[in-house]
């Protein structure tokens, strides 16, 4: 259980009327226990969520020391990044796995930390049941061991990933050491066209600033594009903020949030709500306040997105070519040449038409119960392509559930999609859901790092929209061109 | 953790940019339950044909006998993409205690200070002249001074004398380098002021 009355609201936390503080600002100030001279701050942490990858050694630290989680209530834990996405009823085939996941049931149940496990109704991506469960909350700041913890910024948190090693800091103090990041805002204004969603926007905003972009940066995104999105798709968007290397992703709390958190598990009820609420309204960015960097970018000028690459930055609009050495961007030149041979793609040439063998809709960028309708009513009386293998892996047991009660597993089902249990799966290939060596996946994940799906294998990063059209047609597909 | 303060030796030159945490140390990999172990799989994908030890790649740098040390030298963003620790362990497992590069990724520089292995960023013309080096080059590193010390290569005299160049580094950071302490020990010693803090926030 989260004990919801450790969210921290700070007495001093200014109102912002007339001042001159960011989103970010507001949170951070909130949460420094103590600054070191010429160092980093001590920053206290909200909510800790914790999986069987990046966490073992951190509680072989504590064990070391011989001391106790400091906060077992605020620490939440679930296996994701290795679990196996058939049969998750049977024990774990692959030994090395198997013994990760156990030595979490271990270290969790020894240390008092709440496990939501292999067959637990709450089991999911750390990344997608945060937010569900409604643990995830405004003015929070979390930290996991895993880089897409900017996924929880789209509440108006401060989110960010860490190493093992800061795992265990905030295992044993609840507090991690981080120096203050600059501060950048990405406005995206207008609106989206047909065919574009938010995947895009992030695709987007990457291959304009590349992905190094926004490095050491907290990028809060603002504008009536990113205003306009629902939580799921601010969440896709803060999810990548880590590929431009910025710190943390962040967007102000408004209505929607709100909406979108009232009456989730641990949200909070009562008085304690109207107290929350009350509080969350003063997290945005006062009029005055400035940025380190800003940037606008137009809505409307955003096409379906594909990338061609090896990194996120490296994306295209399904309708333009692959950049040739003369008109890809300085970032990128270097590696032009290595990225396009791992890939098996040619300068200049069309991404359009480009054959696939896989589709993978799945990971914390694009697994939510959103992404599965846009999928499953773009298929509805379809069949995918001879010859490719559909992927469709949910989030958590609770997308997966509420996909069956809506009946978009019979319409994946009637189109030879084959719906999978939550898990990270194919995002990072560290269980059996790889993709060969020298096949296509057109993916909704958020690295096409060489061999991240598995070793030798071409991701190309998209939309779920544009991984659903390209899974009926066997190429990617302009999917403006399927929608009527 | 252990201590780090003067450092003297060749270098391993892999001049590419952008090296990502899933190259350092593939997914795959990530199974241990311990931080040791970890050098073996260091650059794997890179270093191996087929996956199998038995067929180093000739063309990749830690498979070439004549460029070796405790050094590594990398082109620029080194460490991008995962946070995963286990990129920093598998740095120091096999036996570097110092990457060099004109620019690092965020946590990846966090995580190899927190495991006693120095991120040293240098200018573009700096990072250029050491891979322009034989691997006779000297890379020398004083962390005290702040300071890094390029011996060029005996075999081609047109590189020239020597360069130095100094680098930053938090001032926090490097009395815990110099002795070997590490952030655990210090926010331990800091229970104090982290329960009033939580007193004090409702
Ligand atoms: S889905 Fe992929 S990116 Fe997301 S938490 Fe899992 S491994 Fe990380």
């Amino acid at each position: 259980m989260i004990n919801n009355d450790n969210i921290s609201f700070s007495k001093n936390s200014p109102l912002g009327f007339g001042g001159t503080q960011t989103l970010f600002d507001k949170i951070w100030n909130a949460h420094v226990v103590k600054s070191i001279e010429e160092g980093p701050s001590v920053l206290y942490i909200d909510k800790h969520f914790i999986h069987e990858v990046t966490s073992p050694q951190a509680f072989a630290g504590l064990n070391k020391r011989g001391i106790k989680v400091f906060r077992p209530k605020q620490t939440i834990a679930t296996a994701d990044h290795n679990v196996p996405t058939l049969n998750q009823h049977l024990p774990i085939k692959e030994e090395l796995g198997r013994i990760q996941v156990e030595t979490l049931i271990k270290n969790c149940s020894e240390h008092g930390v709440e496990l939501y496990g292999l067959g637990h109704p709450f089991q999911g991506i750390v990344h997608v049941i945060g937010p569900e469960l409604g643990i995830t909350q405004p003015g929070n700041t979390i930290v996991c061991g895993d880089s897409h913890t900017s996924t929880h910024g789209a509440f108006g948190a401060i989110a960010f990933g860490i190493g093992t090693s800061e795992v265990e800091m905030v295992l044993s103090t609840q507090c991690v050491l981080q120096t203050k990041p600059k501060l950048m805002r990405i406005n995206v204004e207008g609106e989206l066209k047909k065919g574009v969603v938010s995947k895009d926007i992030v695709l987007y905003i990457l291959s304009k600033i590349t992905a190094s972009g926004a490095t050491g940066h907290a990028v809060e995104f603002a504008g009536s594009a990113i205003k306009s999105l629902s939580m799921e798709a601010r969440m896709t968007i803060c999810n990548m903020s880590i590929e431009m290397g910025a710190r943390c992703g962040l967007i102000a709390p408004d209505a929607t949030t709100f909406d979108y958190i009232k009456g989730r598990e641990f949200a909070p009820e009562g008085a304690a709500w109207d107290k929350a609420i009350a509080h969350w309204k003063t997290l945005f960015t006062d009029a005055e306040a400035n940025f380190d960097k800003e940037i606008s970018l137009d809505a409307a000028d955003i096409a379906p997105m594909i990338t061609y690459g090896t990194n996120p930055g490296m994306g295209i609009g399904v309708d333009e070519n692959i950049p040739t050495a003369a008109n890809v961007n300085e970032n990128d030149k270097s590696g032009l040449e290595k990225s396009l041979a791992y890939m098996g793609l040619t300068a200049g040439q069309p991404i359009k038409g480009q054959k696939i063998d896989y589709v993978f809709i799945g990971s914390c960028t694009n697994s939510r119960i959103e992404d599965l309708r846009m999928v499953a009513s773009f298929v509805q009386g379809k069949q995918k392509a001879d010859g490719v293998e559909v992927w469709i892996v949910p989030g958590s047991k609770q997308v997966e559930k509420q996909a069956i009660e809506e009946g978009i597993d019979k319409v994946f089902e009637a189109a030879g999609f084959q719906l999978r249990q939550p898990g990270c799966s194919a995002c990072l290939g560290m269980n059996e859901d790889k993709i060969p060596a020298g096949k296509y996946c057109i993916s909704t994940s958020n690295r096409n790092f060489e061999g991240r799906q598995g070793a030798g294998a071409r991701t190309l990063l998209a939309s779920p929209l544009s991984a659903a059209a390209a899974a009926v047609t066997g190429v990617i597909t302009d999917v403006r061109e399927l929608l009527n | 953790m252990n201590a780090l303060t003067t450092i003297k030796s060749t270098f391993v030159p892999l001049n590419m940019e952008n090296v990502d945490t899933d190259q350092i140390i593939p997914a795959r990999f990530l199974k241990g339950t311990t931080k040791d172990g970890f050098g073996k799989n260091l650059f794997r994908d890179w270093r191996y044909e087929d996956n199998d030890e038995a067929k180093p790649k000739a063309d990749f740098v830690l498979n070439q006998s004549q460029f070796s040390g405790e050094i590594l030298v990398a082109g620029k963003n080194f460490g991008c993409g995962s946070s995963r620790e286990h990129a920093a362990w598998s740095i120091l497992d096999y036996g570097f205690k110092v990457v060099v590069s004109s620019f690092f990724a965020d946590i990846f520089k966090n995580n190899a200070l927190n495991n006693g292995v120095l991120p040293i960023t240098v200018s573009e013309v700096f990072l250029a002249k050491i891979f322009a080096q034989e691997n006779d080059a000297i890379l020398t590193v004083d962390l005290q001074a702040q300071t890094i010390k390029l011996t060029a290569s005996a075999k081609v005299p047109s590189l020239g004398g020597d360069l130095g160049e100094a680098f930053e580094i938090n001032p926090y950071k490097k009395t815990c380098l110099l002795n070997g302490y590490d952030d655990i020990d210090y926010l331990l010693s800091n229970k104090e002021a982290i329960e009033n803090f939580e007193n004090q926030s409702v």
